[in-house]
């Protein structure tokens, strides 16, 4: 019996040496013909690699920050509507925690592929940059979405509101919530996320010019639950033993959910706002524990991303300021310069979700 | 020469020299991660016809080669009978420590030298204690450098991030040598130099003497404190860096990088056929075992695989490369198994 096996793994192995002699980089149908025995080759790879493929070839693929954020999730449900739209296939694609490695190694893979677009929402303005770049010189178009990449790594991002309001706004509503009196924290995803950066930074410009309305309400901590509901949890618990944090603004879904429970839970005093799935955070809103929130609507934020993407890999956009192009059900869209470098389009407002509207709107999304 | 003598040379010669057998050398679990390779690479070629793309292929190996670089100085750790689970870690804060200095002002050469110097310095807390405390096992030991490396990171940098290095250091990261990358190029030089010191010199005939029986080699006259000690500085200096090689490919460091790294390096240490009780493994089946997680992942990322099934795919391959050395010895009493095995 070892003879024989050992006979056996002998011819398989001199076998595959003759495959690999055939050439290993252009010709892959070949090589794998004339491969091990025990290969059934009506499993061959039929798919011709041809590259002007038509529609039904073409694959866009979105990049999440974290494959189980139910975010993302839902801008995907956007992202495969339009493709479907559109007749190419949609790809979801993200990493098992929120770091930018993962997302390099994701898209590397998508290289390989040979994918037509890659959405990215990014873990990192900066660390994607030499890998986007290599995928953008082999043709694939490259568009970033919720959060972007810096402007040498993307053709266009896809801004789901405007920062400047979306920072100002939960500021102005923390502030309504207290009554003028109480500090405020912000639990944030992770440090590196270019979107929450930016709020970040217009929440703290918004206290700053106005520093007579809001000497009351200082801004007391900045935390980072990583988009992780334990972390979340954890951040949130640190920030109630501070006796100055009245009210919590939360701009991130993961955390919102998080902090609203722990909030419910121990039936705390402390008010909470920021930027939450209606879909999640309605028992907080209906029991006053997050009075009001904000947020836009994901699933057309997928949907505007592949139509986005869609333009510049058909309609020969280049993704310069000024450029238009049709998106579907939501009509024209017009690409504008982005502050910080690069182009991007804009989604919309803020939507505000209030316990009057939230019944509707939680079965939505 | 003597009668003893003679008698004792001719005993000597008889012991160490078995008939060579095509069988057996075949049977080596070296040549079964080759055939598991060959396996590996026709079955991704299959999925995908995009898989057998040199610069993609090129492109994924530059990805897992800093877990490579981690691999060898590995190897030695576990051929000693030891474990370093504080690897990712000593990256971890290398990389921070060379980040926060750079920022500090310091050339990035100095930086550079800062990582290693932290690295080694990690390794030799690790080492130091595994030699003065000898009731302390090496899982504990580097479970807790584990968690305060990486906590010491975390204090120094909170939760921000280091970074904006100076334009050459991508080339680390990121760079080719015509179509070989730079990296991997690292990795063979440093797989060769590991090669020679394990297989070739006293130091290495030293270490698989201890990893096979402790005691005995230390009553051998062999400095087992002193190898002990050096095998961790030099995986601690080794954790430096590939903690350069990470940070030059993501532009910035954080302390939450390389989480889990540890894992990925013992897995591809332990398939390359080194027991887990020291005293076996040779360098050319840990690098092999390398390349098969590697591609594997890859290739098997390429067809949009979950990559939650992927880390079930790798840790059966991981359960089966254990069991079947021991398969032998677990079932070797049953009859029906020496029947098949005849």
């Amino acid at each position: 019996m070892k003879k024989f096996i050992s006979l056996a793994m002998v011819l398989i192995l001199s076998l595959t040496i003759f495959a690999g002699c055939g050439g290993g980089s252009s010709t892959p149908a070949q090589s794998s013909g004339a491969a091990a025995p025990a290969a059934d080759s009506s499993t061959a790879a039929g798919s011709s690699t041809a590259d002007s493929a038509t529609a039904g070839d073409r694959v866009y693929a979105l990049v999440a920050k974290d494959v189980n954020n139910p975010y993302m999730k839902k801008a995907y449900e956007g992202f495969e509507a339009a493709c479907q739209e559109l007749g190419v296939t949609a790809l979801y694609k993200g990493p098992d925690q929120a770091t930018p490695e993962k997302q390099i190694e994701i898209i590397n893979q998508l290289v390989a592929q040979n994918v037509a677009l890659i959405a990215v929402a990014a873990n990192d303005y900066d660390a994607l940059e030499p890998a986007l770049k290599s995928a953008m010189d082999k043709g694939i178009q490259v568009v970033s979405l919720d959060s972007a990449v810096n402007a040498n790594s993307r053709k266009l991002h896809i801004n789901q509101a405007d920062p400047e309001k979306i920072g100002r706004v939960l500021v102005q509503a923390a502030y309504e919530m207290v009554d003028g009196n109480g500090g405020m924290a912000i639990l944030s995803a992770t440090a590196q996320a270019s979107n929450q950066n930016l709020w970040i930074e217009w929440m703290q410009k918004e206290l700053e010019e106005n520093s007579d309305k809001y000497k009351d309400t200082p801004l007391v901590k900045i935390v980072y639950g990583d988009d992780e509901p334990t972390k979340s949890t954890n951040e949130t618990q640190a920030l109630l033993m501070d006796e100055n944090v009245k009210v919590i603004i939360a701009p991130t879904t993961v955390g919102m959910l998080a902090a609203g429970k722990y909030l419910q839970d121990n039936n705390s005093e402390v008010k909470l706002t920021g930027l939450g799935l209606p879909s999640e955070m309605a028992p907080f809103i209906e029991d006053g524990t997050c009075p009001w929130m904000y947020l836009w609507n994901p699933v057309d934020l997928g949907f505007l991303a592949a139509y986005a993407g869609d333009a510049l890999v058909t309609a020969g956009i280049t993704g310069a300021a000024g450029d238009t192009f049709t998106a579907g059900r939501m009509g024209e869209m017009a690409i504008v310069d982005a502050p910080g470098g690069g182009t991007e389009v804009l989604l919309g407002d803020p939507f505000k979700f209030e316990p009057e509207n939230i019944a509707e709107w939680k079965a939505i999304y | 020469m003597s009668k003893l003598q003679t008698n004792v040379m001719a005993h000597r010669s008889l012991q160490n020299e078995r008939p060579f057998s095509t069988k057996r050398f075949f049977l080596q679990w070296e040549w079964m991660l080759v055939l598991l390779f060959i396996i590996i690479n026709v079955i991704n070629t299959f999925l995908s016809p995009n898989y057998l793309v040199f610069d993609s292929i090129m492109s994924a190996i530059q990805m897992f080669c800093d877990k490579a670089i981690l691999v060898f100085p590995m190897m030695l750790v576990i051929l000693v009978g030891d474990i370093d689970i504080s690897v990712a870690s000593i990256m971890a804060l290398s990389a921070v420590i060379m980040g926060v200095g750079y920022n500090a002002g310091l050339p990035m050469g100095a930086a550079i030298l800062l990582a290693l110097c932290v690295g080694g310095a990690c390794g030799f807390v690790n080492g130091i204690l595994l030699v003065k405390f000898k009731e302390l096992s090496p899982m504990i030991v580097t479970l807790v450098g584990q968690i305060v490396f990486r906590g010491i990171a975390s204090i120094i940098l909170e939760d921000g991030a280091a970074g904006s290095f100076p334009s050459w250091f991508q080339y680390l990261g990121w760079g080719y040598v015509g179509r070989i990358p730079f990296i991997l190029i690292v990795v063979l030089i440093e797989a060769v130099i590991f090669l020679y010191a394990i297989h070739f010199t006293r130091f290495g005939r030293n270490v698989y003497a201890m990893g096979n029986n402790e005691t005995t080699a230390r009553y051998s006259g062999i400095k087992t404190d002193r190898i002990r000690l050096f095998i961790y500085v030099l995986m601690g200096i080794f954790a430096g860096i590939a903690a350069i090689f990470l940070a030059s490919k993501m532009g910035s460091v954080r302390p939450s990088v390389a989480k889990g790294y540890e894992m990925d390096v013992i897995a591809m240490v332990v398939l390359g056929g080194v027991s887990n009780n020291g005293g076996k493994g040779r360098v050319i089946g840990v690098v092999i075992a390398t390349f098969i997680v590697g591609l594997l992942r890859y290739g098997l990322g390429i067809v949009n695989v979950p990559s939650q099934t992927i880390m079930i795919i790798v840790g059966v391959l991981l359960i089966v490369a254990v069991i079947i050395p021991n398969l032998k010895s677990t079932l070797g009493g049953y009859r029906w198994f020496q029947k098949l095995m005849r």
